[in-house]
C-alpha cells in the first residue's frame, strides 16, 4: 500500500531525512519510533501532504502512485489520513459542520453522493457511540475548549468518519494521560482492519503497549537504523536511543 | 490644492434650490437649525485626511460622478423585490424606503403593538413635529463633522421609531433602505431619530442594499435616546453596491442601567464609513459597539467609534473582526474618553483583521483618554493572514483548499458574531457572511420575492 523507497527531504534548506525506506502492506500496524528530532514528524507531513517539506531524492508511492504530487486534500480522498500531534482549534465552526464537509468534499471527490443532513447526522451519531464520544463534543467548535484527550479523541471520530486506506497517527498519546491514552488506543484498536493500514509514530513505548504493532521500525539522525516486531520496542524502552548515537534526554 | 468655498458652495446653492420642498418646510424652528446645519458645514467644509479622525478615509472627488439630489421620481424606480434577510417571518414590522420613499406594498405595518411607532420622519413633522424638535440635533451630535451638519440642512428621508415607557417587544424591527437604480448618481440625506422610553426593550435592524449596481451617495445622520432602564438593540446591515458611497454618523445617548448594543455588519460599498458616537449619561449604563466588515476589490470600509464615559460605574465593549481581499481597504478608530467622574469605568476595545491578499490594508488607531484613576480599560488589535497549519488541517480531511478557506473566514467572523445577543439575528447574519464568500453583490435578480 505504502513504498518509501530511499527518501531524502529538506525543511528550510535542512535535510531532515536521508534515505528512508519503508513499506507497509495492508492489515499491518508499523510503528516508528525515535527520539526527537529524528524526523518522524517530517515523515508524517510528507506522506499528507503539508507545504513547506520538499523531497530532494527517492519518491513515496501509494498503492503505486507518486503521492508527493498531490494535493492534501486528494490524498486524503484517495484515502491517506493523519491524526495530528496538536489538533488544530477552529472556533465559530461546529465539529458537525467540519465532518460534514471533509465527509462530502471526500465522497465527492471519489464520485460517490453527497450526504444530506439527516443521513449524516445518523452516521455521525453512530460512529460518535462506537466511540464512546459525547454528543456535546460534536456541536461544540472544532478543538476548542476540547481537553487534550478529547482532542485525541475528535481525530479518532474523524478517522473513523473518513474510513481512510492508510492512517498515519503522529505522537497521539502526547500529551494524555493513562486513562485518555487507553480510551484513544481502544478507539484505534476498533478500526484496525485488513483492508487498513496504521502507521503509529511514537517516542515512548507506552503507548504500543494499547496499540500492538506488527512491526516496529527506529528512526534516528534521518533513516531507518533498525526494524523488527514489537519485542524492539520494549528493547528500546530499556535501552533508550543511546546505542543509536542519541544522547538520553 | 482646491478651494474650500468652491467645494461646498454647490452644496450650499442645492440647499437654497431645494429649502422649499424639504419636509417640515413650514417650521421656523426646522428652518433655523437647517441654515444653522449649512453655515457649520460652510465653516468645518468636507473631511479631508489632514484632519485626524479622517487621516486615513479619503473621500472620492464627488463631482465625479457628479450626484444630484434624490427626487420623488427616484423613490418610484422599479425593484424586483426585497432582499430576504430572515429565513422566516421573524420580523415584527418591516418598512422598505427606495431612495428614501417609503413603499407600503413593500412594507408590513399592520402588526405594531400599542406604544410602539415607526413613522417616516416626514409624516412626524406632519402629525407631531415637537417630538423631532425635542429630539433631534441635541447636543450629542457634534457637528463638527460637516457631512454630519450638512445632513442637519439637508435632511430629507429617514425613519423615527418610538417605543413608550415600559413597552417590551421582542421580535425585530426591520427597517430596509433601497437604494440607487437611478440613470444618474444621485445622493440623500438620510435623518433617522429612535427614542425609547425608560424601561422599554426593543430589538431593531436595519439594512441598505443596493437595487442595482451603479453609484449613489447616502450621508444619514441617526439620533439614538435609550432612557434609564432601557434596551436597545440596533443591528446594522450594509450590503450596498461596489459604486456606492455610504457615510453615516450615530449619536447615542444611554441613561441609567441601560442598554444600548450596535453591531455593524458591511458587505458592500465602494466607500462606507460609520462613524458611531456614544455618550454613557447614566449610571450603570453599558454600550456594546461591534461589528465585522467584508470588503473585496477597492472598497474602503471605515469604523469609527467614540466612547464617552462621563459618569461612574459605566461599561463598554468593542468587537470589530475585518476580512479584506483584493485591494480593499479597512480602518478602524476607536476612541475612548473616560471623564473625572467616571470611575470605576471598565472597557474592552479589540479589532482583528485577516488579510487575503498582499495588496489589501488595513489602519487601525486606537486612543484612550482617561482622566478618572480608578479604571479598567484594555485594548488590542491584529492583522493577519489565514493560518496554514489550519489550512492544512482542513485539507488534509478531503476539503478543497477554497472551501477551507471559507470556512476559516467564518471561523474568523464568528467571534464577532457571538457579540450579537439576539440569536435570530446572529443567525441571519452568518447567512449573509456565507453569502458574500464566493464574490457578489445583492443584484436585483437574485432577490426573493416579500
Amino acid at each position: 500500500m505504502l513504498e518509501i523507497k530511499n527518501l531524502h527531504a529538506t525543511v528550510g534548506g535542512n535535510e531532515i531525512l536521508k534515505g528512508i525506506n519503508l513499506t507497509i502492506n495492508k492489515g499491518e500496524v508499523h510503528a516508528i519510533m525515535g527520539p526527537n528530532g529524528s524526523g518522524k514528524s517530517t515523515l508524517s507531513y510528507l506522506i499528507a501532504g503539508k507545504d513547506g517539506y520538499e523531497v530532494t531524492k527517492g519518491e513515496i508511492l501509494y498503492n503505486g502512485v507518486d503521492l508527493t504530487e498531490m494535493k492534501p486534500e486528494v490524498r486524503a480522498a484517495e484515502g491517506v489520513f493523519l491524526a495530528f500531534q496538536y489538533p488544530i482549534e477552529i472556533p465559530g465552526v461546529p465539529n458537525t459542520t467540519f465532518l460534514k464537509e471533509a465527509l462530502n468534499s471526500v465522497r465527492r471527490h471519489r464520485g460517490e453522493e453527497e450526504l444530506d443532513a439527516m443521513q449524516f447526522v445518523k452516521l455521525i451519531k453512530a460512529k460518535a457511540e462506537e466511540l464512546g464520544i459525547a454528543k456535546d463534543m460534536l456541536k461544540r467548535a472544532v478543538n476548542v475548549g476540547f481537553s487534550g484527550g478529547e482532542k485525541k479523541r475528535n481525530e479518532i471520530l474523524q478517522m473513523a468518519v473518513l474510513d481512510p486506506k492508510l492512517a498515519v497517527l503522529d505522537e497521539t498519546d502526547s500529551g494524555l494521560d493513562i486513562d485518555a491514552l487507553k480510551v484513544v488506543s481502544e478507539g484505534v484498536n476498533q478500526l484496525r482492519s485488513k483492508d487498513r493500514a496504521i502507521l503509529v509514530i511514537t517516542h515512548y513505548q507506552r503507548l504500543l503497549d494499547h496499540i500492538v504493532p506488527d512491526f516496529v521500525h527506529v528512526l534516528a539522525h534521518g533513516k531507518i537504523q533498525r526494524s523488527g516486531g514489537k519485542e524492539l520496542a520494549l528493547e528500546l524502552e530499556e535501552k533508550g536511543y543511546a546505542e543509536y548515537g542519541v544522547a538520553a534526554e | 490644492m482646491r478651494n474650500m468655498v468652491n467645494l461646498t458652495q454647490p452644496y450650499v446653492d442645492q440647499f437654497d434650490a431645494v429649502k422649499e420642498r424639504l419636509p417640515g418646510a413650514q417650521l421656523p424652528w426646522l428652518e433655523a437649525r437647517r441654515v444653522a446645519g449649512l453655515a457649520r458645514f460652510k465653516t468645518v467644509g468636507l473631511p479631508t485626511v489632514k484632519m485626524e479622525n479622517w487621516k486615513y478615509t479619503r473621500l472620492p472627488n464627488l463631482d465625479e460622478p457628479g450626484f444630484r439630489l434624490a427626487t420623488w421620481d427616484d423613490g418610484h424606480v422599479a425593484v424586483a423585490g426585497v432582499p430576504a434577510f430572515f429565513s422566516d417571518q421573524t420580523a415584527l414590522v418591516r418598512l422598505v424606503y427606495v431612495n428614501g420613499i417609503i413603499h407600503p406594498e413593500l412594507s408590513q405595518l399592520d402588526q405594531l403593538p400599542d406604544g410602539v411607532s415607526v413613522e417616516p420622519i416626514a409624516q412626524v413633522l406632519e402629525t407631531d413635529p415637537g417630538f423631532i424638535e425635542q429630539h433631534m440635533g441635541t447636543e450629542a451630535v457634534a457637528y463638527d463633522q460637516g457631512f454630519a451638519a450638512l445632513n442637519a440642512a439637508m435632511m430629507e428621508s429617514g425613519t423615527v421609531f418610538r417605543v413608550a415607557t415600559g413597552v417590551v417587544i421582542n421580535q425585530p424591527i426591520e427597517i430596509v433602505y433601497l437604494n440607487g437604480g437611478t440613470a444618474e448618481p444621485i445622493y440623500r440625506h438620510p435623518r433617522n431619530l429612535f427614542v425609547l422610553e425608560s424601561g422599554s426593550q426593543a430589538t431593531l435592524v436595519k439594512r441598505h442594499a443596493g437595487i442595482s449596481a451603479g453609484a449613489y451617495f447616502n450621508n444619514a445622520v441617526t439620533e439614538i435616546v435609550v432612557g434609564d432602564g432601557a434596551i436597545l438593540r440596533h443591528y446594522t446591515i450594509q450590503a450596498d453596491c461596489l459604486e456606492a458611497l455610504h457615510l453615516s454618523s450615530v449619536h447615542v445617548r444611554v441613561g441609567r442601567d441601560a442598554t444600548y448594543e450596535n453591531f455593524n455588519l458591511a458587505i458592500g460599498g465602494r466607500l462606507s464609513r460609520t462613524e458611531t458616537r456614544v455618550r454613557l449619561e447614566g449610571r450603570g449604563s453599558h454600550c456594546n459597539l461591534s461589528g465585522a466588515y467584508l470588503m473585496k476589490a477597492s472598497e474602503h470600509c471605515d469604523n469609527t467609534t467614540v466612547i464617552e464615559h462621563l459618569v461612574p460605574d459605566t461599561t463598554a465593549r468593542e468587537v470589530f473582526k475585518g476580512v479584506l481581499n483584493d485591494e480593499a481597504r479597512g480602518v478602524f478608530q476607536g476612541k475612548l474618553i473616560v471623564h473625572k467622574d467616571a470611575q470605576r469605568t471598565d472597557g474592552y476595545q479589540m479589532s482583528r483583521a485577516l488579510l487575503l491578499s498582499n495588496r489589501a490594508e488595513m489602519d487601525t488607531k486606537p486612543e484612550l483618554e482617561i482622566y478618572a484613576d480608578d479604571v479598567k480599560c484594555s485594548h488590542g488589535s491584529t492583522t493577519g493572514q489565514i493560518d496554514e497549519t489550519a489550512l492544512f488541517y482542513l485539507r488534509s480531511r478531503g476539503i478543497p483548499e477554497a472551501l477551507a478557506r471559507n470556512l476559516l473566514i467564518q471561523s474568523f467572523i464568528a467571534e464577532a458574531l457571538e457579540e450579537i445577543s439576539d440569536l435570530r439575528v446572529r443567525e441571519a447574519m452568518a447567512h449573509q457572511v456565507i453569502h458574500w464568500l464566493p464574490a457578489q453583490c445583492y443584484f436585483a435578480e437574485e432577490w426573493k420575492q416579500p
